[in-house]
């Protein structure tokens, strides 16, 4: 009774979430809703006893996925609105196919039966382990290729998301740890006599020595233009 | 047959996942032009897939379903990654994310 309880409120609050990621207006609300969904899912799971695959669920699409998806939404400048013309054109459509669907699927559901428990041969686990144990001793025995291959996807996708999206700008002002733990007092300081009353304006005003005017960590990238000077001229400089 | 889901059912379990199906079918149809909402119906769909591997498995005591769910969960977030990663690109390079202005690959 408790269970059926549960399963009705989870599957009540994820059904209406669902609703409104399809339906909101400001796509922040649509993801916040995505997200509130797939904690729901999670309750599903954990009510029908897979209790991995309900934290692997929250981890996963909550902490990663829909975070993600958070990002691109704020960081694209849309205008949303824009997006939003031909809603009420496509609705009618949309709503044909999927009640046309959705009796598919019921009809589909209502005559059907499961074949008896014992005709399909169940794999081999020890009923006294939990779930997260015994799908640690499924995982990695008898489907340990497609685990790796798992991983394999996994790593394919990273390198595809950061090729796709990584831009080498050479305007970037970056750290040259190397050159940093290579420089010395002169490279740095310029030590002048000064009369008194006087100051460096009237030399320039410099602040660095003038010999590193044009001299960065990433070459060509600002002070572009100006000749480009080796260590050794800028040491006699 | 685990208890919870004994004392449950299949059916409402079946009857949840086909509604989020056509919810996400449904999303995708009315959010003709916000690609990132068609990309949060899709993952609405593998929900729906998940949720019905999640039920069968727990409902024949098989965890095959369950190691099928782990894998569609790879699939959905490395399909997400690099489905956001395009829509970045393609708003840098165009300064929009109109899906009906994405037509530069058209012969």
């Amino acid at each position: 009774m408790m269970a059926q309880l549960v399963f009705y409120v989870f599957a009540t609050v994820l059904l209406l979430s669902a609703c409104m990621v399809i339906s909101a207006r400001n796509p922040v609300h649509a993801v916040l809703f995505l997200i509130l969904g797939f904690f729901n899912a999670a309750g599903l799971f954990l009510v029908a006893g897979a209790e991995f695959l309900a934290m692997l669920l929250v981890i996963v699409y909550v902490g990663a996925v829909a975070v993600l998806f958070l990002f691109v939404v704020m960081m694209l400048d849309i205008d949303f609105s824009r997006l939003r013309e031909g809603f009420q054109r496509y609705a009618p459509l949309g709503l044909c196919i999927g009640g046309v669907l959705l009796a598919e699927l019921v009809m589909a559901f209502s005559n059907w039966r499961m074949v008896p428990s014992g005709v399909v041969a169940p794999l081999p686990v020890d009923p006294g382990l939990s779930n997260t144990a015994a799908l640690g001793t499924v995982i990695y025995t008898h489907y340990v290729l497609l685990f790796q291959a798992c991983g394999l996807v996994l790593l394919v996708a990273m390198i595809g998301a950061i090729v796709l999206t990584l831009r080498d700008t050479p305007t970037g002002r970056r750290q040259n740890i190397g050159r940093q733990h290579a420089r010395t007092r002169e490279e740095t300081l310029e030590l002048v006599n000064l009369p008194l009353g006087e100051n460096v304006f009237e030399q320039g005003g410099f602040l660095r020595p003038k010999g590193s005017y044009y001299e960065v960590a990433v070459p060509g990238s600002y002070g572009a233009g100006e000749p480009e000077k080796t260590e050794t001229e800028e040491k006699g400089a | 047959m685990n208890p919870a889901i004994a004392s449950v059912g299949l059916g409402p379990y079946l009857f949840v996942s086909a509604a989020l199906l056509v919810l996400g079918v449904f999303g995708i149809f009315l959010n003709r032009k916000n690609i990132i909402v068609l990309l949060m119906s899709m993952e609405l769909i593998l929900l729906s897939a998940n949720l019905n591997l999640v039920a069968f498995s727990s409902a024949h005591g098989d965890l095959s379903g369950q190691v099928m769910v782990l894998f569609v969960l790879t699939i959905a977030a490395a399909e997400a990654a690099i489905g956001l990663a395009i829509v970045t690109v393609y708003f840098r390079n165009r300064g929009s994310i109109q899906v009906e202005d994405v037509t530069m690959m058209k012969g």
